[in-house]
């Protein structure tokens, strides 16, 4: 009976699997996988199924942002016309870098290159962070205004535009207070979108603690990798969300 | 050691051994700065265009714009180009039934006193 434990113990020499598997290079390569080609492609796969998950919660608010658009129309575009279409370009660019700084980040993990590795994911997240900087001044902006949904909500700008200096057309009432869903929709999504950032931001720090360290500049990439799938995501939720909350209708009666 | 000789190498040029492992495929940093420059361009011109009266195909633009931006993201920034036919598909089928749930939601709101609430 000893002798058969003895035979399973995994740490003992003679059942030592590594030996046949000659291509294991890695210490993280997993023996359950047979390659690491395999290993990476369960990994990719893996975080493709989450970010589908993920497309489909957002969905259900880009599905709620479509209905109540063709509902409440006229609402949607003078809440839109009240945002700041040269933020939201900025920002749209600047989310658009700090993609491009993951991107050539995987690439510097490919290809081994540890400094410009955790220099690509500084600048990712020095981009990432300034986002969220433009992204409180707007947030700030819509608190002054009282634009954030709930009792405090004001809609004298809406019902009589041209006191605050405006040329849109006044909304009736009614319509008026529809310009609240517009705000909910415009605070849930840009809101989630934020949150993503901040978790991503987080994730950032630890992994560019890690690629400083030298984890990911000997050939295992895969928490880079993974990560850069995030965060692109993340860059497409926002490639969305910038026409659709920020350019309904930016020509009305002129 | 049942599997010793099935899998020949890791880098099988021609897949025959291991037809669902996608050989690994590094972009280069050339590539992503041409879609970094597209993405770009493709931003300034959503916005511009915004500016245009064009009627109905303000937003019919704006979100062509902008599923070509999300496409170019997906296919270079994540690699999509160059994973396994699996991936291709998963990814695929999950958009096909994001697009299929807000038919069928839509469907249903369509149907019944659309506007009223």
């Amino acid at each position: 009976m000893d002798s058969a434990l003895a035979t399973t113990d995994p740490n003992m020499p003679e059942t030592e699997v590594y030996g046949e598997h000659e291509h294991v290079a890695l210490p993280q390569h997993r023996h359950h996988f047979e390659t690491e080609e395999q290993q990476r492609e369960a990994g990719s796969f893996g975080m493709w199924l989450f970010l589908l998950t993920e497309i489909m919660f957002f969905g259900g608010m880009f599905f709620a942002y479509l209905l109540y658009r063709n509902w409440y129309y006229p609402a949607f575009v003078a809440a839109s016309n009240q945002l700041s279409v040269p933020i939201g370009t900025a920002n749209t660019a600047i989310l658009i870098t700090s993609g491009f700084c993951m991107a050539v980040g995987v690439w510097a993990a490919e290809v081994r290159k540890r400094t410009l590795l955790v220099v690509m994911l500084i600048l990712t997240t020095v981009f990432g962070v300034a986002f969220l900087g433009f992204k409180y001044d707007e947030y700030h902006e819509k608190y002054e205004l009282h634009h954030i949904p709930g009792n405090n909500f004001n809609v004298s700008m809406f019902t009589n535009p041209a006191a605050y200096g405006l040329k849109e057309d006044p909304l009736p009432p009614d319509m008026a207070q529809k310009t609240q869903i517009f705000f909910f929709l415009y605070f849930a999504m840009t809101g989630m979108h934020a949150l993503h950032m901040i978790i991503g931001i987080a994730l950032l720090f630890w992994l560019t603690w890690r690629a400083h360290r030298g984890d990911f500049s000997s050939g295992y990439v895969a928490p880079i990798e993974n990560f850069g799938l995030y965060w692109h995501f993340v860059d497409i939720v926002w490639i969305f969300l910038f026409p659709l909350l920020y350019l309904i209708n930016r020509h009305p009666m002129h | 050691m049942a599997h010793a000789g099935i899998h020949t190498d890791a880098n099988d040029p021609l897949n025959v051994t291991n037809p669902e492992h996608a050989q690994h495929h590094i972009v280069t940093p050339l590539q992503y700065t041409f879609v970094y420059l597209t993405l770009l361009v493709c931003t300034g011109i959503t916005a511009g265009a915004a500016y245009v009266d064009l009627g109905w195909a303000n937003p019919v633009i704006a979100l062509a714009i902008a599923c070509f931006k999300a496409v170019i993201v997906i296919l270079f920034f994540m690699h999509v180009a160059y994973q396994s036919r699996l991936i291709k598909m998963t990814i695929g089928a999950g958009f096909f039934i994001f697009l299929v749930l807000v038919t069928m939601t839509m469907t249903d709101y369509i149907s019944r006193a659309w506007g009223l609430w």
